[in-house]
This record gives C-alpha cells, structure tokens and sequence, in this order.
C-alpha cells in the first residue's frame, strides 16, 4: 500500500507537469528557491556550530519549533495545498484503514515542502559536526521532526475539516487568518526596539543587533521552554546529549513518541469518521429581496456594479482585501511609533488603501471564472463590463480615501500637506482603476476559484501571475509619477503651490485613465470576449 | 492550415434557426468539431446525441459565441453570429454546461442580473423573475444563495437565467442531467409550449428515449461529424432511436467477457 500510494504520487505529479511546460517552470523554481533556503540555512548553520554549538544549537531549536508549528497550523487556512491524495477519493477501495494511514503518511512527504523541510533538518543537524554523538541524535532528531509535521498537519487538517468543509467558518477563518499576519511586522518592530532600549522586563527578544548577554540569556531561556513543547522537542535531542543529560534526552523522547502517537490516533480517529460522514454543506445564509439589485439603475451597466457590489462583501476573495482596510492603520501606526519613524507613516495610509482598492479588479474576469459564460451569453456590452466594475469601487473609495487622506493628515499635524495628499490619493485610485479596467479585459491569470481559500495559489500561476501585476503596477507608477513627485516635494516642505499642484495633476490623472482605460477596457473585452471565457475555461 | 471545403456548397439557410456550416475546432492536436454542417428548423424540437467526447457541447458553444471555431459560420435565424454577436445573442437562450454560475447571488438575484444584463427593465424583469422561479419549483429557495442549490436546482435555475429575455431559440446543453422527474416533466412542458408558441429549442442528450418522444427532429453527431440529421421519424426509420444510434455510432460488444463478474460463479 505504501508504495502503491507513493508511486500514485509520484504519478499524478508527473501528469501534471506533462499538461503544461508553465507547471514545470513553476515547480523548478520552487525547487531552486527550497535549495537557495535550505542551503542559507545550512551554511549559517554549520558556520554557527563551529563557533557555538549549544548557542546555534538553542537557535535551531526555536526556528525549528516554529517550522513544526507552521506545519500544523499553515494549512487550516490554506485549505487544499496539497489534496493530490484526498483520502475522500479512497473511499470505495475499501483499504483496510491502518494500510491507508500509514500509505498517505509516507506518501506525503513525497513534495516540495517536505522534501525542503527534511533537507534543511538534515543539513542543519552538521551544526553539532564536532560531536558526532550529538550530530547523531540530531539526525535522528531532524527525521522525527519530520514525521511530527507531516503527520501533526494530517492530524489537524482531518479533525478540524467538517469544521472547514462548512463555508461560513471557513470563510470567517480565512479573515481572521489575515489578522495575526499583518501584526508580524510590528511585533518585530516592537521586540527590535525592546532589545535595543533595554533587553525588557522579561528579557524575551529574539533578535539583537550586537552580542548583548541579555539577548542570550533570553534565547537559552526561550529555548529551553521549547524545547519541552512538542514542537521544539526533536530539535533539542542534540543539545541534551551534548550536554551528557541522559535523562533530559529520555524525556524529550518521550514527548516526540507521545505527540506522534497521539497526533497519528487522532488522524485515525477522525479520518475513520470523515470516511464514513463524507463532506456536505449545511444550510447557508439567505438574504431576502433583491439587495443591491434594488438600489442600483436597472440597466446592464448598473447590474454589474450591483453584482460586484454583492460580490467585494460576501465572496472571502475580495472580502479579504476590504478586511485590510481597517487593520492598515493600526499596523502603520504601530510600526511608526515602535520604529521611531513617527506618525508621519500614518500618511501612506490614504494611497495605499486606494492602491489596494483599485488593484483589486486587476483580474475580474479570473475571478469570476467560468461564471463568466453568463456575461459573453448575453453580449454585454464591454463598457457595461468595465464601468459596472468599477463603480462600485469608485462609490466607496473616493470618500473612503478622501476620509484617510484627511485623518492621516490631523493625526500627523501636517494639515499642509492635506492636498497633496488628497491629489495622490485620489490619483493612485483613478490610475489603478482605469488600469485594472484596460489590464484585466487582455491579461488574464488563474486565481483561486470560486469557494476556495483566498490564500491558495492555483499551481503553475506563477509567471502568469508575476508578468499580470508588474505590468499593470508599472502603468500605474508611470501614470501617477508626475503627482507623486509634486507630492513629494509638497511634503518634504516645498512651497504650498506644489501641494495644490499635485492635488490637480492628481484628479486630472484619476479622470484621464478612468476615461482611457474603460474605454480601452471596452474595446479589448469586446474583441476578445471568447477568448476570455476560453483563458477561464482552461483554468483548472 | 487551410478550411475543408464544404463538400455540399450550400449557403446557410436565412430561414433556420440556427444554421451551421463548415464549423471546425481543434483543441491543441486534438480535432474536436470536424466540419459540421446542420440546419435546426425554426419551430423545431431538435435534439443533438452522440457519445460522449463527439463535440456536442464543442459544437453547441460554437453556435451560441461562447467559442471561437477555427472555421465556419452559425447563423442564428438569419444574422450571421460571428459578425453581428450582439443582434444574434439577443435571439438566443443558452444553457451552457460544466459552467459556473454567480452563485454567490440568490436565486432571485441570478434571475434579475441575467434579466438586466439582457436589457430588460426593472418591472419586467420582476415579473419574468417570478414567474420563472414558480415554474421551476424554485420558490421556496428564491432566497437561498445558488452556492448552496442541489446540483439539480442549480441547473433549472441556469434554465430559467437563459430564458428570461424571452429568446426566438433556445440552446440548452444536457438540461435534464441531475433534474428530478417532476421537475423535468414540468420543463418539457414549459419547452413544448414555448415551441408551441412558435420558438426553437436545441437540447443535447444521451438519453435516446427522452429524444425519440420530446423531439421533433434529431441530430446524431459522433468524432466530430454529423452522421444523420432529420426529422426523428426519417432518422430512426423502423427502429427504435437508440437501435440507429447504436447502428450508426458502433462501439457495441458482445457480452463474452468480465465472466469473473458473473457472482453466481463465485460464491467467495
């Protein structure tokens, strides 16, 4: 069974990159991004361990545990990365259920992921090279590692899945993921700036700019308590037999084998309940009446605004970027103050949330899918399409924006700079509309489908993806360079001129490639209306 | 690459619904649709079998501006689809299959977009959309988001998203599939009277026998070629449908084989 199911694999990784040369690229340059990572890591690594065992030793020892914990959590949210053997698909084999198990335990470490992480655990075990009984439980250590994340992300992907298989938690999940994400970059700010103040209260930093005993002392004392966690446990082998400390070795065996063994029960448990409750939808939400059906003009153009209207607040995929929003403020906030830059960060603010509003249609029509037979059926008009696209970002953004522009500017006391400002603004929002509206009807690129984790990346995307968002981020500099550039020297205090200089040149922008861009927009997706729906189509 | 000549050298008929000539389409090296020819009567109940992989939904999307055939025309009751998409797709309903829908709108929702992008002002559109809902025994689930339809639901309210505008011809690609009895009864007669009241319909099937009693005329397409077209009476002669389907299709084997399968030989 074991080799049935890794040979399945191997198979079915094949034929997918028999369908398209682009999956092929994509998967090489995963593999030489892995062996770049592994490789860093390796050299600093075994570079460490000549200096300092047990300090590099420690270190590993929290990175990894942060690794096993990636493992566990990652794909709860990113629902779907690797399903290529779904054991739903195994249900009418009838395969007695330890022979499954223990096939799909081995046959996932067949990938890209599993294969950097054992590389990387392996590599970095060399760090104890002047040990060899240390190195030898390290990699032993770095091979239980392993099996914890491989079978710890089984284990929490099948327990919690009649949980994620109910669209409403999986797509409040999928928001709340983006939460802790976005504080990452001011927690660090935040233990940086610690560090260097003092080494804190509690003396928990992990990052030091010089070598501060404090700072070692934190990371022995942070290790050490990761070390007894299930995650950071297997890191640690190497560290208690350098030490000599037999009975701490024992110990944190002990915690490996339990975790495994629990962890394999619970998948066992609850895949032996998934395979007999196969996945259904409970009952959804309703909306009475129309929506915005009702309030917008009953005409071609203002049902497609009504349409992505619906669309930005109840599908996750847009939904995501609206969630931003709000939080971007706070974390600019934070890092401004954290990093001693000042409130003057709150002023990106404004153009960057028009920014993300206006570059949220850069791919409508991959976004909608196939649903988009709906729109070439009935011969919609392409300006129709694209301004019924756009409206509904414009309704909302231009005072939205406005709103920032001007709180960014009371709260930075630089009432001054409020057109310049404003100008920016309001041209960066013009400009990536009327870009996304010209964009989105000629470069189309796989998305996540429909009812799928906006965090997943269709696989083979890649490139498609990369040329799509620099092409269309690149018009957009080039469009508001000549505002930016008045904004700037507005801001760094030129003359007031420039301020309300900008703040024209700015609308102007804004107009301009609205007017151009639809119009151009409009043209193209009338043209190429088929081949739109047959880009989509292929997406698969 | 150059077209096949059209071996028949007929022009498209201005009087059908849906006339299609020469239509050719090649899938990277796979030939889908290889020159189809077919004249679809206006005030017909035509039906389009073949097996599956023959090109019938190839073929149908070809003929409704979903897809770009490599060569040939469709002309939808005259007007020339290809050229003129937009004066042609107003006469016509489609019910594409193996698309999505919106289905993050409700059922009413779909019904209104589908009317407004087709032109149809408000007042209109809420009584089409009323009326559609009950003839499909939709009702009940108007505000239900389609997300969370059954895929048979799914497909009746696709039905009633391409017939809202009151189309001259109507394109239905397997509308029968996953669709309960009653509710199939319930088309059939809703389609019977639409023909009735002087409209076309185009439905691709396998069911033989659905065909040879809903139909008035038959298509039998198969690798990508029409094999026989007419009236279902002139098609099937003496036979049943499926009888001259199977005759004309092949691909029957005898019943030798799979002796393994025969339980009674094998009480393990």
């Amino acid at each position: 069974m074991v080799a049935h199911l890794v040979r399945l694999k191997l198979r079915l990784l094949v034929n997918t990159l028999r369908r398209s040369v682009w999956q092929t690229i994509g998967l090489c340059f995963a593999l030489l991004y892995g062996l770049f990572v592994v490789g860093l890591l390796v050299t600093v690594a075994i570079a460490g361990g000549r200096n300092d065992p047990v300090l590099t030793g420690q270190l590993l020892t929290v990175v990894g545990a942060v690794v096993v914990l990636g493992w566990w959590v990652v794909p709860l949210f990113a629902f779907g990365v690797d399903a290529t053997l779904d054991p739903m698909r195994f249900v009418t084999f009838a395969i007695p259920r330890r022979r499954l198990l223990a096939g799909l335990a081995v046959a996932s470490v067949v990938s890209v992921p599993a294969a950097v992480t054992l590389l990387a655990a392996l590599g970095t075990s060399f760090a104890w090279a002047s040990d060899p009984l240390a190195l030898l439980a390290a990699l032993v250590g770095a091979v239980a590692a392993l099996a914890l994340c491989v079978v710890g992300s089984r284990a929490t992907t099948t327990a919690l899945a009649p949980l994620l298989d109910s669209r409403r938690y999986r797509e409040i999940l999928m928001v709340v993921a983006i939460v802790p994400l976005l504080l990452v970059g001011p927690g660090i700010a935040w233990l940086t700036s610690g560090a260097e103040r003092s080494a804190g209260p509690e003396g928990v930093t992990v990052t030091a700019s010089g070598p501060e005993p404090a700072v070692f002392d934190a990371l022995a004392q942070v290790a050490d308590v990761v070390a007894w966690t299930p995650f950071g446990a297997p890191w640690a082998f190497a560290g208690a037999v350098h030490d000599g400390a037999w009975g701490l070795l024992l110990a944190r065996l002990a915690v490996v084998v339990v975790t495994l063994g629990v962890a394999w029960w619970v998948w066992d448990r609850a895949l032996a309940r998934a395979l007999v409750s196969p996945p259904h939808s409970g009952a959804g939400g309703k909306v009475r009446g129309l929506g915005w059906f009702g309030r917008f003009p009953a005409t071609p153009t203002g049902a497609v605004a009504a349409r992505c209207a619906t669309y930005w607040l109840r599908d996750p995929r847009y939904a995501v970027s609206l969630a931003v929003i709000p939080l971007l403020p706070v974390a600019l906030a934070a890092f401004g103050l954290s990093s001693g830059a000042g409130v003057g960060m709150l002023l990106v603010v404004a153009p960057l949330v028009a920014f993300i509003l206006g570059f949220g249609i850069s791919n409508d029509v991959g976004y909608d899918h196939t649903a988009f037979a709906l729109h070439v059926a009935t011969g919609v008009p392409g300006g129709a399409d694209r301004w019924g696209r756009v409206l509904p970002v414009l309704v909302v953004g231009v005072p939205l924006v406005a709103a920032m522009a001007v709180a960014a500017a009371g709260a930075a006391a630089r009432w001054d700079v409020l057109p310049a400002l404003l100008g920016l603004s309001l041209g960066v929002l013009g400009a990536s509309l009327g870009t996304s509206s010209a964009v989105s009807a000629r470069l189309v690129y796989p998305v996540p489908k429909p009812g799928e984790s906006a965090f997943k990346t269709p696989q083979g995307a890649t490139v498609a993806t990369l040329v799509a968002q620099s092409v269309a981020f690149l018009v957009v500099l080039a469009l508001v360079l000549p505002t930016l550039v008045l904004a700037l020297v507005a801001l760094l205090g030129g003359a007031t001129g420039f301020g309300w200089a900008a703040l024209a040149v700015g609308t102007a922008t804004a107009a301009g490639a609205l007017a151009a861009g639809t119009r151009w927009g409009a043209r193209v997706y009338e043209r190429r209306l088929p081949d739109l729906l047959a880009q989509v189509t292929a997406f698969r | 690459m150059t077209a096949p000549p059209d071996p028949t050298h007929r022009g498209p008929d201005p009087a059908a619904a849906l006339s299609l000539r020469g239509l050719w389409k090649k899938f990277d090296d796979k030939i889908a649709v290889a020159g189809i020819d077919l004249d679809v009567p206006a005030g017909s109940f035509f039906g389009l079998v073949g097996p599956n992989g023959a090109g019938k939904t190839t073929s149908l999307s070809m003929a409704t501006g979903l897809l770009r055939p490599d060569f040939g025309t469709a002309h939808v009751l005259g007007t020339d689809l290809w050229a003129h998409p937009d004066a042609a797709k107003a006469r016509l309903g489609i019910l594409p299959d193996g698309v999505r829908l919106f289905d993050r709108l409700t059922g009413a929702q779909l019904l209104t977009y589908a009317g407004l992008l087709r032109g149809l002002d408000r007042p209109t559109v809420a009584e089409r959309t009323e009326e559609l809902l009950a003839a499909m025994d939709l009702a009940a689930d108007r505000d239900t988001f389609v997300v969370d339809y059954s895929a048979g639901m799914t497909k009746k309210v696709a039905l009633a998203s391409a017939m809202i505008h009151a189309p001259r011809v109507l394109v239905l690609d397997e509308p029968f599939e996953a669709v309960d009895p009653v509710s199939a009864a319930n088309i059939r007669d809703i389609l019977h009277s639409y023909v009735g009241g002087g409209g076309t319909v185009v439905v691709s099937s396998h069911v033989m026998d659905l065909v040879q009693r809903m139909c008035s005329h038959v298509a039998i397409i198969a690798g990508g070629h029409v094999l026989d077209a007419g009236t279902v009476d002139a098609v099937r002669g003496e036979q049943t449908l499926e009888d001259r389907f199977v005759d004309l299709v092949g691909g029957r084997r005898g019943t030798e084989g799979l002796a393994w399968l025969r339980t009674s030989s094998d009480s393990s």
